[in-house]
């Protein structure tokens, strides 16, 4: 109970110090918001245009406190600025718009990847120096060690372009808007296959060697001998004496990939023109849009946080030591 | 001696690790009974092969270890012969093994109760979860720890806690042998005598048959009743405990290692140890292994391999015995001895 406690005040001053972070980062930066958009619109804007830009981005004169202040209303309201490449439209509105694409295509996928390179992983170890296990690391780091953004290319030019089994960008068909019909989600299933694969291939090979690598470990030690020697079935001896154990450092490597979930594999969704947050976040960038940097900055902390809260609770489920701090050895 | 029943049965039984500089020879030619509610102790430095050896009867080498000859029987039944199903249920029913590491033989994201529970149910299907855990709370009873640990997590218990519970684990379907691999090398010495007060009270209770393994010599003399003691991977002395003293007749390594123990009850007592180290397993002396270090050494030790003598109160491999029969040996005095090993 303490360890829960201690998680959830830890989360709480983190969520604060981001939020701080993003409100001083982009007033450290020269310039503001409404200079920058200003020089958008050619230098055409009268001063009472420009002035009245400023009081909507919320850069009043204020004492920096004041703003600050302000800042934290704003985003307890809602109210996270305007996004200048959608001008007027808000920034909570863009990035809504984009997080579910990317939570369902790297979300989905990263689960995928993460069940699929654990399981295998756990099988090759137990079946070390067969078949399966002399091959599998070798390929899938093969493929890892190629960018994944030519492994996209190569995809999309192979099964998109040449044999035309896959669109080659977006998201969905635009004969199908987004709804909750089946013509919908085929035409996003078909659009992601390809994004997906590419993720897939991208990240599989890392769970499936530390999955092996930490299970070999585990298998030597005495608790698993110990175990076989008492006559535990083979099945429960892999699963809840060597891979119980060996999966723990996986959870902790799942906490980082679910803060990437969320600022999606921004080369991936650049490559196939996906409209996740990933691309979006690379627009906002080359076209200085500094509110919706700032707001998707602060979902992926939010985001990064929160994974590492849960997995902080369920990794205190899993592992009875990190309940009492390791006290004893 | 002979009508007793054998529980463990070492016949001719080699070990060899295969390593890159080629094999290992860990256990070479030991013969070597246990009989039923006996309790043998098995007595050898670093590196002599001991643990090989448990390892070996309870089938349990890792990958490079292999028997390379000889029989090993438990109860009779080859274990080597065994399919890897027939092991999996003969294994702790009839042979089960305290192992030298108390501290990481429980895993230690399961509970006592889970981990007890499943040496029950791993063998009998049937049995169900709270009839299997009414004997964990028995078994724990028979170890003198409270039930309430039954819930707790290996972390939160003492190493000699932890022994107890291995050992607890370890009788739990009341085999006829039990092997303890330096079950109190972890533990400081008060817990240490503890425990083998406990194991000695339970092998009175229930009557199965241990082999002892440590490398402490005056602990094993006192708990067991036969000692064999090895050297190089051989056994190369197999006494009865009591007469583990000097003046009687062994062989001139366990003379040697007598010497080395400091003892409190005795007052002027000069300590020796042995000279040299222990041979090379990779590459063997020829004859007797012992025979670079050993101060009796002859022209026939580094030729030829001694033959078993038995002698009063123990077999022994050694030439020294070999022309005098009957006892009749003359030990060099205390100076040439102190000489030689100077």
């Amino acid at each position: 109970m303490r360890y829960v406690v201690n998680r959830l005040i830890f989360f709480v001053v983190s969520v604060w110090a981001a939020v701080t972070i993003n409100f001083i980062l982009p007033r450290m930066m020269p310039g503001d918001p409404a200079q920058a958009m200003f020089a958008k619109f050619s230098n055409n804007l009268t001063p009472q245009a420009m002035h009245a830009l400023e009081l909507q981005f919320g850069f009043s004169n204020q004492p920096i406190f004041m703003q600050y202040v302000t800042y934290l209303k704003g985003l307890l309201t809602g109210n996270w600025g305007l996004s200048f490449t959608y001008y007027p439209t808000p920034t909570t509105t863009v990035i809504g718009q984009s997080l579910p694409w990317t939570l369902g295509l790297v979300g989905i996928t990263t689960l995928i990847s993460v069940f699929a390179g654990t399981g295998l992983g756990i099988l090759i170890a137990w079946r070390r120096g067969k078949v399966l296990d002399t091959t599998l690391p070798i390929a899938s780091l093969f493929v890892q060690a190629a960018p994944y953004m030519w492994t996209g290319l190569i995809l999309l030019y192979v099964f998109g372009f040449k044999f035309g089994w896959f669109p080659i960008a977006h998201g969905y068909a635009d004969d199908t808007p987004p709804s909750f019909t089946w013509a919908f989600f085929l035409s996003a299933l078909r659009h992601g296959i390809l994004p997906a694969i590419t993720i897939f291939l991208g990240s599989f090979s890392g769970w499936l060697i530390g999955m092996r690598n930490n299970m070999i470990l585990t298998l030597g030690e005495d608790y698993v001998t110990f175990a076989e020697a008492k006559g535990v079935r083979p099945m429960r001896l892999v699963m809840m004496y060597a891979a119980r154990n060996a999966i723990l450092p996986q959870i902790t490597s799942f906490a980082i990939a679910i803060g990437n979930v969320v600022s999606g594999s921004i080369l991936t969704e650049v490559v196939y023109s996906y409209p996740g947050i990933g691309a979006q976040l690379n627009a906002a960038v080359l076209q200085q849009d500094y509110p919706l940097i700032q707001g998707a900055f602060l979902v992926i902390a939010l985001a990064v946080l929160l994974a590492n809260l849960i997995v902080d609770l369920l990794y205190s489920r899993l592992d009875p030591r990190v309940r009492t701090g390791g006290a004893a050895v | 001696m002979d009508a007793r029943v054998p529980v463990l049965e070492l016949d001719d039984v080699s070990v060899v690790y295969d390593s890159v500089s080629g094999p290992v020879q860990a256990v070479s030619d030991v013969n070597l009974k246990v009989y039923q509610n006996e309790v043998v102790g098995l007595i050898g430095e670093s590196g002599s092969g001991k643990s090989t050896m448990a390892n070996a009867i309870m089938r349990l080498m890792k990958n490079n270890a292999r028997l390379t000859k000889g029989t090993i029987r438990v109860n009779g039944r080859d274990v080597y012969s065994m399919s890897k199903k027939e092991l999996r249920t003969f294994r702790w029913s009839e042979m089960a093994m305290v192992f030298q590491s108390a501290m990481t033989a429980l895993n230690p994201v399961m509970t006592i109760e889970k981990q007890i529970v499943d040496t029950f149910r791993s063998h009998r299907p049937s049995m169900s979860y709270k009839e299997a855990r009414e004997r964990a709370v028995d078994l724990l009873k028979l170890v003198r720890i409270d039930q309430k640990y039954l819930s707790s997590y290996p972390h939160e218990l003492s190493g000699g806690m932890r022994q107890r519970i291995v050992i607890a684990i370890a009788i739990a379907l009341e085999p006829s042998l039990v092997i303890m691999d330096e079950p109190t090398t972890a533990l400081d010495v008060v817990v240490q005598r503890s425990i083998l007060n406990q194991i000695q009270e339970l092998q009175k209770q229930r009557g199965f048959a241990i082999l002892f393994i440590s490398h402490d010599f005056s602990l094993v003399a006192e708990f067991a009743q036969r000692v064999a003691i090895m050297y190089a991977g051989r056994v190369v002395e197999n006494a009865d405990a009591k007469t583990l003293q000097l003046g009687q007749e062994h062989h001139p390594y366990t003379e040697g290692l007598l010497r080395a123990i400091p003892r409190l009850t005795h007052e002027e007592v000069e300590i020796q140890g042995i000279p040299g180290h222990p041979p090379d397993l990779l590459n063997l002396p020829k004859g007797c292994a012992y025979h670079p270090r050993c101060p009796f050494a002859a022209e026939a030790c580094k030729q030829v391999r001694p033959a078993l003598h038995q002698l009063a109160h123990a077999l022994v491999e050694c030439h020294l015995y070999d022309e005098v029969k009957g006892g009749n040996m003359a030990w060099p005095s205390r100076q040439t001895l102190s000489k030689s090993t100077t």
